[in-house]
């Protein structure tokens, strides 16, 4: 089992460096021919106006949040789904409860607008 | 291929023999570990690279033909040397950073955009004993890494200090970080039936062919498209919204967002998104493929194969031969949608994953959890065919006229299907 985590370990190693092989030889191969205005922000073709890292809007964190939610829900939910077939009626109730739970909680990021795309 | 795993015994004891006179006996063992990783690794990373850059000879030909026209044909016969041509361009071209961007952060996302994609493939099983990491948690794996592929398109949009660049990758981000919910959720239906998170043994639960290393009977059985409908039609369509294709590409979408987040890049460095995405396109495929389709089990039902003889030798052997067909097959599908669909908005695109796709698929493991328990102490692939398929019938029905109704009361300001004046959402945080 631990050859199969070393393998993985050595492909990661092995992704990292295929993009890096990639990037030097495209260095080696392409001119290189800076210019100002080539190397000015891009925003179709007219200059920009004002800060560029714009302050985002909070949607996004709205559904950052209830993604993480979810997400921690889904965490719960696999090894109760791996070990599903040797637990009994008792566990299929108590994960109903765990995800009617759940459930309240998008409901009411529904109705409270926080699944409203701004 | 069994030759192959006989091969790969022999090469490992050659290997053995290599470095028992290299190295100190006690570094022998490691040695041997890393020698066979550093093979398999090169192995796939060269595999999947023919195989990527034909998948882009395929989309430009799939869609020229479904758009009427031919597609490339003027390289090589049929324009089977244009990646080769594709990716000569790309090397060549020159790099325009702008002079502004974040100098390591943009750089580190586009390097860092592409292992997430490599690295899902060492649990892909290409047949029933060449998986290069038959994992125990195999499955969650695959979607950890997919996961991190967020990162690096952060980095992208925010490093290239470009407006358009930072609001295209906050709303790839938001897209992919929502669609993730319904993917892993709709696999909680298949687990339940399968009770093990490691691919070959999912694959192996599938029938008729055990995989190996399974103890038990072989149930359910039958491939998870057949029990599942809805979780497969829900897990399709959140993969297609992880790997930013149409009809999700908003983020980098040409006509909406320049390029969204990869607008700065030129030459290779874009390349590694392009990149990304067909290796990404075809690793989705091919989970899809080993989680509902079957993956290498011959595509007959079992009591259609007969005890022995050549035709069961052929079925059971050709495992490789299967999972690329049904591989191929739904990455055609993939770039079916795309010369199909058009593009969904930013807005209708969230409606749709929140507010029907993860009750769906909340729905659907409900319906699948009281199911798999009425049904375990039968132990017989057609009465679970048929439940399920009786369940899903009964639950698409139930979806498709709540969606109705939704749609005819008319309720104010919730709708993913209508044009909406631009209205505010009413107070999140405010008086209500």
């Amino acid at each position: 089992m631990n050859e199969q985590w070393a393998f993985v370990a050595i492909l990661t190693l092995l992704a990292i460096s295929v993009p890096l092989i990639a990037i030097g030889l495209a260095k080696v191969l392409r001119p290189k021919r800076p210019g100002t205005i080539k190397q000015s922000t891009y925003e179709c073709g007219l200059e920009t106006v004002g800060e560029t890292w714009v302050q985002f809007k909070v949607q996004y964190y709205l559904f950052a949040i209830i993604f993480v939610l979810f997400d921690v829900e889904t965490v719960f939910l696999y090894p109760w789904a791996v070990a599903y077939g040797k637990l009994g009626l008792f566990a299929l109730v108590e994960m109903f409860i765990f995800l009617g739970i759940l459930l309240v909680g998008l409901v009411y990021a529904w109705r409270k607008g926080a699944l409203e795309w701004v | 291929m069994s030759m192959l795993l006989q091969e790969s015994s022999a090469m490992r004891e050659r290997l053995m023999h290599l470095l028992a006179g290299v190295l100190p006996e006690a570094w022998v063992g490691t040695g041997v570990v890393i020698g066979m990783s550093l093979l398999k690794a090169t192995a796939i990373v060269l595999v999947i690279q023919i195989g990527m850059l034909y998948a882009t000879w395929l989309e430009r030909k799939l869609i020229g033909r479904m758009q009427d026209r031919l597609g490339p044909n003027r390289i090589g016969k049929f324009g089977l040397l244009v990646p080769f041509a594709d990716m000569i361009k790309i090397l060549t071209k020159e790099d325009i950073t702008p002079r502004d961007a974040h100098s390591w952060v943009y750089n580190l996302g586009a390097i860092l955009i592409l292992p997430p994609a490599l690295v899902g493939f060492a649990v892909v099983a290409f047949s029933s004993t060449l998986i290069a990491a038959d994992l125990s948690v195999g499955l969650l794996f695959f979607f950890a890494i997919a996961s991190t592929a967020v990162i690096p398109i952060f980095m992208a949009g925010w490093g290239s200090r470009n407006k358009f660049a930072l609001i295209g990758a906050m709303r790839a981000v938001a897209q992919i970080v929502s669609y993730e919910i319904p993917q892993v959720l709709s696999l909680v239906g298949v687990l339940l039936l399968a009770g093990t998170l490691s691919m070959n043994q999912l694959v192996g639960s599938q029938g008729p062919l055990p995989a190996p290393g399974a103890e038990g009977a072989v149930l359910p059985g039958v491939w998870y498209i057949f029990l599942q409908p809805i979780a497969f039609v829900i897990f399709l369509l959140a993969t297609t919204a992880e790997i930013e294709r149409t009809p999700f590409d908003l983020p980098e979408a040409e006509s909406e967002i320049i390029a969204g987040y990869h607008t700065e890049y030129s030459g290779i460095k874009f390349g590694m998104f392009y990149l990304a995405l067909y290796f990404a396109t075809i690793a989705a495929a091919a989970v899809t493929a080993m989680i509902f389709l079957g993956g290498w089990q011959p595509p007959v039902p079992a009591f259609l194969i007969p005890e022995s003889g050549p035709i069961t030798d052929f079925m059971y052997n050709s495992g490789w031969l299967w999972m690329t067909i049904k591989t191929v097959f739904l990455v055609m599908v993939f770039m079916w949608f795309r010369g199909t669909l058009p593009r969904l908005r930013a807005d209708q695109m969230m409606a749709f994953c929140w507010k029907i796709l993860v009750p769906l698929s909340l729905a659907n493991l409900l319906v699948t959890g009281l199911l798999a328990n009425l049904l375990a102490p039968l132990a017989s692939p057609m009465a679970y065919l048929g439940a399920f398929v009786v369940a899903n019938a009964i639950l698409l029905g139930i979806t498709l006229w709540a969606v109705r109704r939704w749609r005819e009361r008319g309720s104010s300001g919730d709708f993913v299907f209508e044009v909406q004046p631009a209205a505010a959402p009413s107070g999140v945080g405010g008086g209500d």
